[in-house]
C-alpha cells in the first residue's frame, strides 16, 4: 500500500500544522503525518467528460469522481475510500456554489455522483445535506430545493437562518449559516473554477463567502478580499468542519466571472482534490493562468487581480495551509 | 371676486400639475425591455428586477465592484425565453456616462468577438451579444449554445437597442 503511506505522510499537511485537522473525519488516517510532509493535491482529468458537442457525459462523471478519491486516498475501491474520509452517523454537509447561477453553478452530475459515493459507503441518505447561500440559487442551478429530514436534502441557508452572534476574525465580522454551525458534522467544500472580479480566483477558499449571512458579505470584497477570505477560514466552524475539497473543474471560466460569461467558459475536464484548502487553491490559480496565457489574456497580477489571499492564507497568523507550490505534492491523473 | 380667485386658484394648480408633468417626463424611466412576442420567438419570463448600484452586490457579488468603479447607477435584468427552450438573462447597466458603459465593454474583449452594428459599439459570442449606446451597457446571455442562438439574440438586442 504504497499509495496509502503517501497520503499519510502527504495529505493536509498545511492544515495539519495547525492541528487544525487533529478532529476531522478521516478516521485517523492523519495520525502519522509530519510537518515534513507536503500538502497532497490531485487534478484528476478526462478529456472525453464533454463530448464533440459540448454537454457533459454523466456517465463518466462518476468514473472521474472515483479515479481522483481512490488517487487521493490511495484505496483501491471508491466506497472503502469515502469510508476513511467522512464520519458515519453524522450530517455531512455538501457546500456546492450556484453563485453564478445557471451555466456555472457546480455540477450536479458531480454532486449526484458524490450522494451515490456517500450512501454506498454508508452514509444514510437523511444524513447528506446539499447546500448553498439561497434556495434561488441553488434552483438556479438546476437543483430541487428538499426539506425531508428522512432523504437527500438540499436547501439554501436562507431556509436554516443565520446565527444571531456575529463572529469576529481579524478583519471579519460576519454571521454564520446555520446549516454551518448547528447541522453539519462536516463539510465537503464543492466550489466551482472561476475568475473572480475583486479576488482574481474563486474556488475553495472564496467558496466560504457562501456561508455567511448576505448583508454581511459586501465589506469583505474590499482589498481583493483579502486579507478577509484567510481570516474568514480562521472561524473555527468554517476551519474544523469544512475539511476536504472536492472541486469542479469540469467547467470554469478564465476571464469575466464569477458570474456566466459563455464567452469566456472553457472545460477543463477535472476535479481538484485535496485537505488542504490553500494548496487547492495554488493548484486552481495556476490552471488558470495557463488558460488566460493560451488565449491571450495578461496574468491576474497584471490586471490588479493577484489572488494576494492565498499567501495571506500560508503566513504565520493564518497557517491555514501551504501555497509554496514546492510543498505542494501534486498528482496529476 | 369669489370667481377670479377661483379661477387664479385653478390656473395655478393647472401649472403646478404641468410643470410637475413636465418634470416626470424627462425623469421618466427607460423600460429597455421587450414585451413577450415583441420579438419573434422571445418570451419576457420574469419580472424586471431593478438594482441600485448600492444594492448590486446582491445581483453580482463579486463583479459589482467593477461596475460601481465605472459609474453604475442601476442595473436592470430580466430573463426570456426563446421559442420555449433556449433561455437567457438580459442585463441592462446604466451608467453615469458613455465613458463607464465603454470601459465596462472592453474589458475582456477577446479575439474571437464579432463586431456587430448596433449602438455606439456591440460585439457578439455564440451565446452571448454585448452593446452600449450611451450610458447604456446591455448584456445579453443565452445557457446553452445553439445553431439559432446568436441570430436570435441578436434580434432581441436590437429591439433592446432600439427602446434606449
Amino acid at each position: 500500500m504504497n499509495n496509502r503511506r503517501d497520503f499519510l505522510k502527504t495529505a493536509a499537511t498545511g492544515a495539519v500544522l495547525l492541528g487544525a485537522q487533529g478532529k476531522l473525519g478521516f478516521a485517523g488516517m492523519l495520525d502519522e503525518q509530519t510537518a515534513a510532509a507536503k500538502s497532497k493535491v490531485v487534478v484528476a482529468r478526462d478529456a472525453q467528460l464533454h463530448g464533440t458537442d459540448g454537454q457533459l457525459n454523466e456517465k463518466r462523471v462518476l468514473d472521474l469522481l472515483d479515479r481522483a478519491i481512490t488517487s487521493y486516498t490511495g484505496h483501491d475501491h471508491p466506497v472503502t475510500a469515502w469510508k476513511h474520509i467522512v464520519p458515519m452517523g453524522k450530517v455531512i454537509g455538501l457546500k456546492v456554489n450556484c453563485a453564478g447561477g445557471k451555466g456555472i453553478s457546480t455540477h450536479l452530475a458531480l454532486t449526484l455522483a458524490i450522494c451515490e459515493r456517500l450512501q454506498q459507503a454508508g452514509v444514510k441518505p437523511g444524513n447528506i445535506l446539499v447546500w448553498d447561500q439561497a434556495n434561488e440559487a441553488l434552483e438556479s442551478g438546476g437543483y430541487t430545493i428538499r426539506t425531508d429530514p428522512s432523504r437527500i436534502r438540499c436547501y439554501g441557508s436562507d431556509v436554516s437562518g443565520y446565527e444571531d452572534q456575529i463572529e469576529t476574525s481579524g478583519m471579519v465580522r460576519v454571521r454564520l449559516s446555520k446549516i454551518l454551525t448547528r447541522e453539519c458534522e462536516m463539510v465537503m467544500n464543492l466550489p466551482i473554477l472561476k475568475d473572480h472580479g475583486c479576488a482574481g480566483l474563486t474556488f475553495a477558499m472564496k467558496n466560504m463567502y457562501g456561508v455567511i449571512k448576505m448583508e454581511d458579505v459586501g465589506p469583505m470584497h474590499v482589498g481583493n478580499c483579502n486579507p478577509a477570505i484567510a481570516d474568514l477560514h480562521c472561524i473555527p466552524a468554517i476551519r474544523d468542519k469544512v475539511r476536504f475539497v472536492l472541486g469542479d473543474a469540469i467547467s470554469a471560466l478564465y476571464e469575466g466571472g464569477p458570474l456566466f460569461r459563455p464567452e469566456h467558459m472553457w472545460h477543463p475536464n477535472a476535479l481538484i482534490v485535496g485537505q488542504d484548502r490553500v494548496a487547492v487553491d495554488q493548484t486552481a490559480w495556476s490552471i488558470l493562468e495557463r488558460k488566460r496565457a493560451e488565449v491571450g489574456l495578461p496574468t491576474l497580477e497584471a490586471t490588479g487581480r493577484k489572488p494576494h489571499y492565498l499567501a495571506t492564507a500560508a503566513d504565520a497568523a493564518h497557517q491555514l495551509g501551504v501555497n509554496d507550490p514546492q510543498r505542494i505534492s501534486l498528482m496529476e491523473i | 371676486m369669489k370667481l377670479r380667485s377661483n379661477c387664479m386658484l385653478a390656473v395655478a394648480a393647472i401649472a403646478v400639475v404641468l410643470v410637475a408633468a413636465s418634470a416626470g417626463c424627462k425623469k421618466a424611466k427607460v423600460d429597455p425591455f421587450p414585451a413577450s412576442g415583441a420579438v419573434s420567438g422571445w418570451q419576457k419570463t420574469s419580472e424586471t428586477r431593478v438594482f441600485a448600484a448600492n444594492d448590486l452586490w446582491q445581483y453580482v457579488d463579486g463583479d459589482a465592484e467593477q461596475y460601481i468603479s465605472a459609474g453604475v447607477v442601476t442595473t436592470s435584468t430580466s430573463d426570456y425565453k426563446y421559442q420555449g427552450a433556449l433561455e437567457a438573462v438580459v442585463d441592462v447597466h446604466t451608467m453615469k456616462d458613455a465613458a463607464g458603459a465603454r470601459k465596462i465593454l472592453e474589458t475582456g474583449l477577446t479575439k474571437d468577438a464579432k463586431t456587430v452594428q448596433l449602438g455606439d459599439e456591440c460585439v457578439q459570442y455564440a451565446q452571448s451579444v454585448i452593446f452600449r449606446k450611451g450610458p447604456y451597457l446591455v448584456r445579453i446571455v443565452a445557457y446553452e449554445s445553439t445553431p439559432d442562438a446568436p441570430q436570435a439574440l441578436l434580434a432581441l438586442a436590437q429591439a433592446v437597442g432600439a427602446k434606449l
